[in-house]
């Protein structure tokens, strides 16, 4: 218990992180909800059509609301221009106000349609005007109602902001993320107390102010209204009292050895007298794309993700060739900057428990296509959907009774106890040893090569002094130092956390 | 009742139709200061419809309305209804004010505050006691309800006051003293009444005249004695036949 202890005050800084975003979207969701509630209660068919968008929003799960503004916002740099941030912050903010919409309009308006019309005509009776009557009658008489709605947008709010953490916007999913990252409970754990404990304050406070509006006491709901406030307040004390100006932002793909890399050139940058802060869990499309234009500046990426997914290749070249190719295609079309390779390749591979390849004389891709069309082929959620994957299917002629998405550490867990024969596996994982897996050979060389590089944002790549603090990565880690560093993250026992294992993945390769 | 040169309401031609009835069908007459009017006609007759076009709850399709000489379209609608109490069925007592805020409101909505001495005066004059102005509405009997609901109408000293079906949800006893108290205070403060009801011994023991509707016109214009000595026509004699009967009836009981 004393570990979760611990876990919980190292929070202090994504709590108030997550304080601050909860509480904008839903200032935000009430301060499009009521207007539009007005509105409806005026017209029956604006109510109809506010209260059908906002839950056709419901339907959308959090998760792909949240990732839907990425492009969303990119796309509408067309008209607000480059300065338009596309992750973090504010598509967290936006998602998250749409999601808060509908449980406060639709009190609103179930308020507002559940007045007593008498009252109603005595408030227009005694020569009311619009603006009078709503605030002095609809406005109190609907306002325990309103403020239902309120309480239950905060408690989802509050829960959805943990996934905000996969579009680099810190919150209290952070440890969640990378605790199951890692299979670090103790990280879960303290993510999940800590925001669940905040939905459970939240919904208390705004309880108090709901039952003092329904009581008619002001002062409970003034005393409510205050103590929310002051938790806001406290908040942003946090958020913005130790800010540093000039941070250099990092960002982190959503499984170890990015984790690692990223803390590795953290590290490398706070010793040239840089403040860092990382964005973490990113998506890979989301990662390039946000490198590229500066929401973040400093990104470890893979030469194969590059060259199918950005570049849309699909032939194979060496590997000189294709890093050729690559700086020449980010100058020309995205502007960042190539700083160069770290030394080791993280390919996709398809490996199988080395006992499980001997008896059923699995050896190459090729052997699968022959002999295991009965097989659970399991992937890490991306996979499937990857260029490589249907290259290397559509090379081999690769058939599965089933595939199935785990996310990259349950993966092996996966393969272990058998839910999976087969899985895409990670060249550099430390796991590939511990857990003595073999990868399946590629005769047809339908796998790129997947060389760790280090990409910097246009900005980032023309200063001169962060580059110099960079250039002893490049080349510096080998394959087995990589490995080492993954399996002392992920191994199941004695852990190390991501900052510790990128120092002694440093003191190895002598940095 | 002779009518003087300025009448207080002129109804002239006033028409309204909803999508598929003719509530009001032009309907044209003078209800002259001082006069004690009641609409009487059964469910659909228009008679609500008609009074409410002189506070503009309902705005007509043809026809005007004029207030004190003026054409109440050509009015602001919040001043105009400030001029006029209106009383109905339902009460409408703001649920979540005192009984002194909702007697206070009227002139609140001008930015005044009525003194606490005007409102204990205006509980009086319905017969409550002013200690009642701290209560909230659901702390009342229907009757005390409706009671604060008149001296709400009350509080801007209007010249018109307009009642749709009053005592409608009230017991007899309660409807019947408070129409008493009703017809004082329209003597006491020298006001123009219209009270529509459905119950034509309401309408004669109360008013000074007589509107009798039905299909959205008036059929019959007459004093209560008129009306009782057999004039008006069928459609108002029909109405009168009976309270007449029940009267009647329960004067056999009696014997």
């Amino acid at each position: 218990m004393s570990e979760i202890g611990t876990a919980l005050l190292g929070l202090g800084d994504k709590l108030a992180a997550h304080v601050l975003l909860s509480a904008a979207a839903i200032a935000l969701g009430i301060a499009v909800a009521l207007p539009l509630a007005i509105w409806a209660s005026r017209s029956p068919a604006i109510a109809r059509a506010t209260l059908g968008f906002a839950s056709l929003v419901q339907t959308i799960p959090a998760l792909a609301l949240l990732a839907l503004f990425f492009p969303i916002l990119l796309s509408l740099r067309a008209v607000f221009g480059e300065g338009l941030p596309t992750l973090g912050f504010l598509p967290a903010l936006l998602a998250l106000s749409l999601y808060a919409l509908l449980p406060i309009l639709r009190n609103a308006v179930t308020a507002q349609a559940n007045l007593d019309p008498g009252i109603l005509e005595a408030a227009d009776g005694v020569g009311m005007s619009f603006w009078q009557r709503l605030r002095l009658v609809e406005a109190p008489l609907a306002a325990p109602y309103v403020m239902a709605g309120i309480r239950t947008a905060a408690v989802w709010t509050i829960g959805a902001a943990t996934l905000s953490t996969t579009i680099g916007q810190p919150s209290l999913g952070d440890p969640i993320f990378a605790g199951l990252q890692t299979q670090n409970w103790v990280l879960v754990l303290a993510g999940c107390i800590a925001s669940a404990g905040l939905a459970l304050v939240a919904d208390a406070l705004l309880g108090t102010i709901e039952k003092g509006l329904a009581t008619r006491r002001r002062r409970l709901s003034l005393a409510g209204l205050v103590a929310v406030l002051l938790g806001i307040v406290a908040a942003l004390a946090v958020q913005f009292g130790n800010r540093a100006e000039d941070r250099i932002v990092i960002g982190a793909k959503g499984f170890s050895e990015q984790y690692i890399l990223a803390r590795l050139i953290g590290q490398q940058l706070e010793a040239a007298g840089y403040t860092v802060d990382y964005r973490n869990g990113l998506g890979s499309a989301v990662a390039h794309e946000a490198v590229a234009n500066g929401a973040i500046d400093v990104l470890v990426d893979y030469t194969g993700t590059i060259w199918t997914n950005q570049m849309e290749r699909r032939d194979t070249p060496d590997r000189d060739t294709m890093l050729a190719e690559i700086e020449e295609w980010e100058t020309r079309t995205t502007g960042t900057h190539v700083l160069g390779r770290l030394g080791f390749e993280n390919a996709y591979g398809l490996a199988m428990p080395r006992a499980r390849a001997e008896a059923g004389g699995f050896a190459a891709i090729g052997d699968l296509a022959a002999r295991g069309q009965g097989m659970t082929i399991g992937g890490d959620p991306e996979f499937f959907e990857r260029p490589e994957w249907i290259a290397v299917r559509d090379a081999y002629g690769l058939r599965f009774a089933a595939q199935r998405n785990f996310s990259p550490t349950f993966m092996y867990n996966a393969l272990q106890s058998g839910e999976a024969d087969v899985i895409g596996a990670y060249t550099s994982d430390g796991r590939i040893a511990a857990d003595d897996l073999v990868f399946l050979d590629d005769p047809e060389g339908a796998f790129p090569n997947y060389d760790a590089i280090i990409l910097l944002s246009p900005e980032t790549g023309a200063d001169p002094d962060i580059v110099a603090a960079l250039q002893p990565l490049v080349g510096a880690i080998d394959v087995e130092a990589m490995r080492a560093a993954n399996l002392s993250v992920d191994r199941d026992n004695d852990k190390l956390s991501f900052t510790e294992a990128a120092r002694e993945l440093a003191a190895r390769i002598g940095l | 009742m002779t009518s003087p040169a300025q009448p207080l309401v002129e109804f002239r031609e006033v028409r309204k139709s909803y999508e598929t009835t003719e509530a009001v069908a032009g309907v044209s007459l003078t209800i002259a200061p001082g006069e004690f009017v009641a609409l009487v006609g059964a469910s659909g007759s228009g008679k609500s419809t008609l009074l409410k076009t002189v506070n503009r709850l309902v705005d007509p399709n043809g026809g005007t309305v004029l207030f004190e000489g003026e054409r109440v379209e050509s009015l602001p609608l919040a001043a105009l209804r400030r001029r006029i109490g209106y009383v109905f069925q339902s009460i409408g007592l703001f649920p979540h004010m005192t009984v002194g805020e909702n007697i206070a409101i009227g002139p609140r909505l001008v930015g005044e505050r009525l003194p606490e001495g005007r409102i204990a005066r205006l509980l009086e004059l319905v017969e409550l006691d002013p200690a009642m102005a701290v209560r909230l509405p659901d702390e009342l009997s229907g009757g005390q309800r409706q009671r604060v609901g008149v001296a709400r109408a009350l509080a801007n000293d209007p010249h018109l006051l307009l009642m749709d079906e009053p005592f409608g949800a009230l017991d007899p006893i309660t409807r019947d003293a408070l129409g008493e108290r009703v017809r004082a205070l329209h003597a006491d403060l020298g006001l123009t009444t219209v009270m529509v009801t459905h119950d034509m011994a309401e309408a004669l023991l109360l008013a000074d005249r007589v509107l009798v509707m039905d299909g959205g016109s008036i059929v019959a214009d007459e004093n209560p004695q008129a009306l009782l000595h057999g004039a008006g026509g069928t459609i108002a004699q029909d109405l009168v036949a009976v309270p007449r009967a029940q009267a009647d009836r329960l004067a056999e009981r009696a014997r």
